[in-house]
């Protein structure tokens, strides 16, 4: 049984690793403020699944979940504020591209 | 079989996301992922955290998401294809990325030989979120506090205006 859960924990570990790929590169290579957030969106997604995976692991399910809740809640106050944040830098330059912030700078 | 179909699934409409031209369709690609990993959730035995993801995650931050990219202008014909043949430049490589990682991970054939933790007494979810992590409860009010101000703050026109 115990084996199975750690090939298990594997299997998601695997997943989990693409989706943090997925978002790092994201951030990394786009130029648009909005689908930056859609990557940092996708890095939350992965520290949620491996917060549960290492509970269902760990046998602690009950822990991970009050953890992921906290999670989700830090997770749409983050998206709330940033998005209003992108809209009002897109009413100064007129546009989502972060190169444009430049201007703002000093 | 169906957790690894929803697992690929997942990494699928992650990758959408990244790479899809309109911004719409990028979070379309998100909401799928959340949407499989809620289920995947589920699978694991943390209905609770499932339904905040389903709802808020899944939902929320969707609506959020196309609340915002509706009040910025729409690009222009011209601009597409100007965006469209640099993005396939810039974004060839993550799914090259993706999948050397991926054989990188499979040849080392990792194999994970801690021993299984002694699985403690399961304690209630109720029971964990209620009493034992009490201050986080607060540390979330204060944290919503925050987003709504921070929301009114942001959206708050000048006076005269």
């Amino acid at each position: 049984m115990s084996t199975d859960i750690w090939r298990s924990f594997s299997t998601y570990g695997f997943f989990i690793i693409m989706l943090f790929i997925a978002g790092t590169f994201c951030i990394l290579k786009t130029r648009s403020l909005m689908r930056a957030l859609i990557g940092l969106e996708l890095l939350m997604k992965a520290v949620t699944l491996l917060l549960i995976v290492a509970g269902y692991v760990t046998g602690n399910v009950a822990f991970a979940q009050v953890l992921v809740i906290t999670l989700i809640i830090i997770e749409v106050v983050v998206i709330a504020i940033m998005a209003g944040v992108i809209l009002s830098a897109y009413r100064h330059t007129g546009s989502l591209d972060v190169r444009d912030l430049r201007d703002l700078k000093g | 079989m169906i957790t690894m179909t929803l697992l690929i699934l997942m990494t699928l409409a992650a990758v959408w996301a990244v790479m899809s031209r309109s911004l719409l369709k990028g979070t379309i690609g998100l909401a799928i992922t959340s949407a499989a990993i809620t289920v995947i959730i589920f699978q694991l035995g943390a209905p609770l955290a499932a339904v905040f993801e389903l709802s808020v995650c899944t939902g929320l931050i969707t609506a959020i998401f196309v609340s915002a990219i509706s009040m910025t202008k729409p690009m222009t014909h011209k601009e597409i294809q100007e965006a469209s043949k640099n993005r396939m430049k810039r974004y060839w490589y993550l799914p090259v990325i993706m999948a050397v990682t991926a054989i990188a991970l499979i040849a080392s054939k990792i194999q994970i030989s801690l021993p299984a933790p002694q699985r403690p007494a399961e304690l209630d979810v109720r029971n964990i979120l209620w009493n034992l992590r009490q201050v986080d409860l607060y540390g979330q009010i204060v944290l919503m506090l925050v987003g709504a101000f921070g929301v009114v703050i942001l959206f708050k026109e000048k006076k005269g205006k």
